[in-house]
């Protein structure tokens, strides 16, 4: 099926998202949808979709115009949209999750469950999406609820698949299942629209590329005519370094020494299983893991925030097991937490307020318990110059910020303290290009500067590109350290996706 | 009037002019212009009842094809003098505090000023239960136990009150100050050390103490600690003239030293939030609980101290009102006023200012809604109803918005900080 979009125009008040995007994409074709965040790619898919309707503009399908008027138009005109986080039910089973909104009935009102196990073994073995119809999907994989995503879009005779951002949550390995049942789906004939931000990926499996920019149509182009260094000027509209230019690591003292950690976390499971690392300073160790694999877990146990922890916590040579908070934050850890929003700002406070989120009350923001505006005022202005946080004022909510920008303001908060220990968790995700360069650079920095760095990170460019020593994390236990220089990307992928160590580097040396 | 302007504005650089920021606020329909449209809403709705209940309007609205004039004028009639009244009883006649004034008469000064004097009789315990209130808000708590705390405020001032007969003012009067803030406090830091100790949610028990709270004064007032000896209804013994509220207009006009309290109580919960890095705590607690905990607040100790500090500032509400007003307490002390203390809070969106000005707007209406009732057939619920509606306008601004059509206001402020948790 031919999916035609002609000059669609979204605004929201002032700002428009989307600004006469012109796109083709033809049946039996993989087209991918490159852009940053921010850059207007959910707002036309939310257009496709049928959420907003456009303010100007036509979509077409097969040359015949259409109008959405809700998601379930979009699906009658066969479009199937599989979003970044999974609409799916855990109590249901797979077949329950497929049927929703589309239940056949049986006699008597029962429904059908039969017919759509069927359809679903139907749907497995033509295109290799291998899912157990009576399986809860609570109990599946990330990689695997994905699948049932696709299956659901396919039996309700999508020939136009949209796939949000689909390998953010996934392993090299799963990716790697994804683009083989992807191709096969092209081989049937449908239209994928692929939207991603990440480079090798769009080069690896996309036909054509159109790249948006600032909700607008840069270009569009073929894997075979660019590179990523061309894609990347491209999306950030300027050259950008790929590659964080860093010096030789120069280890000094150990600062953060874990022995035997592990952490029960608030389901009763065992998240982090028994582990033990050093990280000196000067030095940048990273954990690589595919999220959910204790990551987070233990960052709250260094940082105080878990509730049960055993084994120790050492930081500076002093004992922090099971410290509070506010004692590891004031013997010179900074945090920065994976989840911004939820845990890294107040996004109903000003930038200047959230630039004290933890210093609140230390000389020379407060004095006797009442704090000076002036002075936090006054470092806010600083701050904001000097971390490059753009914003119109530092009156501003945090929340009415970009992400980078919001990754920025914690940054500077935590950088800008007297610090010994960096703890950050996936600390450039969802972030643009020019922001993941900026808090790289950042946290390079600061290793220079004598900092000890852990980071934490699923996202497997950046652990090659910052770290100097690596660990992986699968179910709870760390695998390593390795020297960075020591495994290659496809070593790293196989131990994030739980493979022996003696395996996955064996297997590689032939 | 808004969210910053409420909270003693500093001379911040860098913000754009103040012409700027007013136009701006009037255009995007921030909250003040959606409270005074929701005040009017309010009125038009009170119109209506008002017609309906008053007989003679009515009546006319049955003969309304013989007689649209007729209909629209006793209408008008029965609108004009509600209202009238409503003003006449909370803030006065005009003429008659000019005419007052100039002749100097006490007498006449008293009746020119009595009723701007019950209206802030009646807003010292709301201005105080909405400030409690607003505060724990403020910190992402929900204070339903303001009814429980204000008797038992006024209970422990009332104790100590008439407990030393022989004080002098100047020791006896903050004594028994004190001592109903403490109850008050005590009131709150239970649900407060539940929550913190126990997760148990804060709506559930307080709301369980205010019964607790009710039945304990029921009780008290039948013990020989509390009862007046001679009598046998539940009554309790005279507050003595030591503890007192001094009042600030002479003796004939009941306003007194408990509503000056209760500004400065307001200017300083307005600084605790604004200025100082407890309230830096609990507005962080409030608006984002995980980002306060890793940033190093202890989470629990400050569900404690602001709910402890609610129930004492509510309590405080329970103890003006018997030093100042009643110099007695009997059973159901305070009636609904720790429940319309939240009202008070919604409505002035949890900021101290707001609430000043909301407590006023209501004791206005208590206050004016008697001569109301005295003057017309209107009852005095009527009043409820005006409140009633003028809160769900506020909390529903959406609402007010599609009437209007105003445009939907940028970077409003959240006055709750949500259920969970």
């Amino acid at each position: 099926m031919r999916l035609c979009l002609n000059g669609i125009t979204k605004r929201f008040g002032d700002l428009v998202a989307n600004d006469r995007i012109d796109l083709v994409a033809e049946g039996g074709e993989i087209h991918a949808l490159l852009g940053e965040n921010g850059a207007g790619k959910t707002t036309l898919m939310n257009v496709l979709d049928g959420l907003y309707r456009p303010d100007e503009g036509a979509i077409s399908l097969d040359d015949k115009p259409v109008h959405f008027a809700d998601p379930g138009d979009a699906i009658r005109a066969g479009i199937g949209m599989v979003h970044q986080n999974f609409m799916l039910i855990p109590a249901f089973t797979v077949a329950e999750n497929v049927m929703l909104g589309f239940e056949r009935t049986s006699r008597f009102g029962f429904l059908d469950r039969r017919r759509a196990r069927a359809e679903i073994r139907e749907l497995s073995r033509q295109f290799g999406l291998e899912v157990d119809p009576d399986a809860l999907v609570g109990d599946l994989s990330v990689g695997q609820q994905q699948r049932v995503e696709i299956v659901k879009a396919l039996a309700r005779e999508a020939h136009v698949l949209i796939l949000d951002e689909p390998t953010a949550v996934l392993t090299p390995q799963e990716t790697d299942e994804l683009f083989t049942v992807m191709r096969s789906l092209r081989e049937s004939g449908r239209t994928i629209l692929f939207i991603t931000h990440k480079l090798k990926e769009v080069l690896a499996i996309a036909d054509r590329i159109t790249v948006i920019r600032l909700g607008r149509v840069v270009g569009t182009t073929r894997p075979s005519e660019t590179g990523e260094q061309e894609l990347a000027a491209m999306m950030v509209g300027r050259g950008v370094e790929l590659q964080v230019t860093k010096g030789k690591a120069k280890p000094g003292e150990v600062v953060l020494e874990a022995r035997g950690l592990t952490v029960i976390d608030e389901t009763g499971r065992l998240a982090v299983d028994g582990v033990s690392f050093d990280v000196r300073e000067g030095e940048i160790l990273a954990v690589a893991g595919v999220q959910g694999n204790g990551q987070t877990e233990l960052a709250e146990a260094i940082t105080g925030l878990a509730l049960e922890v055993g084994g120790s916590v050492r930081i500076g040579g002093r004992d922090l097991t099971g410290a509070s908070p506010r004692t590891v934050l004031r013997s010179g850890v900074a945090n920065i937490p994976e989840d911004r929003l939820k845990d890294g700002l107040v996004g109903d406070f000003t930038i200047a307020e959230n630039l004290i989120l933890d210093v609140y009350d230390e000389s020379p923001y407060s004095r006797g318990g009442a704090l000076d505006w002036n002075t936090i005022h006054r470092t806010a202005e600083k701050r904001v110059d000097e971390f490059d946080i753009r914003a119109s004022s530092i009156h501003i909510p945090a929340k009415t910020l970009s992400g980078g920008n919001q990754q920025k303001v914690i940054v500077a908060r935590e950088l800008s303290r007297s610090i010994r220990l960096i703890v950050a968790s996936q600390p450039t995700r969802g972030l643009d290009v020019g922001s993941i360069e900026y808090v790289h650079g950042r946290l390079v920095s600061a290793r220079d500067a004598g900092a000890a760095v852990l980071l934490i990170s699923a996202e497997l460019d950046e652990v090659l590109a910052l770290a100097d020593r690596i660990v992986v994390m699968y179910r709870g236990r760390l695998v390593g350290p390795f020297d960075a220089g020591a495994l290659t990307r496809e070593q790293i992928g196989l131990l994030m996706a739980g493979v022996e160590p003696t395996a996955a580097l064996k297997r590689d040396e032939k | 009037m808004t969210a910053e302007a409420s909270e003693l504005d500093t001379g911040r650089p860098s913000r754009p002019p103040f012409l700027h920021r007013l136009a701006a606020f009037f255009l995007t329909g921030n909250t003040f212009v959606i409270t005074v449209l929701a005040f009017f809403s309010a009125l038009v709705i009170g119109a209506i009842i008002i017609v309906l209940a008053t007989p003679s309007a009515t009546l006319a609205w049955q003969g309304f094809f013989r007689s649209p004039g007729g209909a629209l004028g006793a209408s008008w009639q029965a609108i004009a003098n509600a209202y009238s009244s409503l003003f006449v009883g909370s803030i006065g006649s005009p003429r008659a505090m000019v005419h007052a004034i100039a002749s100097g008469r006490g007498p006449d000064l008293v009746n020119a000023f009595q009723p701007l004097s019950e209206t802030l009789v009646a807003t010292t315990p709301l201005m105080l239960a909405g400030l409690g209130i607003a505060l724990a808000f403020r910190a992402g708590l929900f204070d339903i136990g303001g009814q429980g705390q204000l008797i038992l405020g006024a209970a422990g001032a009332a104790l100590a009150g008439f407990s030393f007969p022989n004080l002098p003012a100047v020791i006896h009067l903050p004594l028994a100050i004190v001592a109903g803030a403490a109850f008050g406090a005590a009131w709150g830091f239970i649900p407060g050390i539940l929550k913190a100790r126990t997760g148990a949610h804060e709506v559930i028990t307080s709301m369980m103490l205010n019964y607790v709270g009710l039945n304990l004064l029921t009780w008290l007032l039948t013990t020989g600690l509390y009862q007046a000896p001679p009598r046998v209804e539940s009554i309790s013994k005279t507050i003595a003239h030591g503890a007192h509220l001094p009042r600030l207009f002479g003796a004939s006009l009941r306003v007194n030293l408990g509503f000056v309290l209760s500004i400065l109580l307001v200017i300083g919960v307005a600084w605790l939030l604004k200025r100082s890095s407890l309230g830096f705590r609990f507005r962080m607690l409030g608006l984002n609980r995980e980002a306060a905990r890793v940033a190093g607040v202890n989470i629990e100790l400050h569900y404690v101290l602001a709910m402890t500090l609610a129930g004492m500032l509510v309590g405080l509400g329970g103890a003006f009102m018997a030093l100042g007003v009643d110099y007695r307490i009997a059973p159901l002390y305070g009636g609904t006023i720790g429940f319309d203390g939240i009202t008070v809070a919604i409505l002035g969106r949890g900021s101290p200012l707001g609430v000043a000005l909301s407590s006023l707007l209501f004791g206005a209406f208590t206050a004016g809604g008697r001569t109301m009732q005295v003057n017309t057939s209107i009852p005095l619920q009527l009043v409820q109803v005006l409140q009633a509606v003028l809160v769900l306008f506020v909390a529903a601004p959406g609402v007010i918005r599609t009437i209007y059509r105003i445009r939907v206001a940028r970077g409003g402020r959240r006055v709750f900080g949500g259920w969970a948790g």
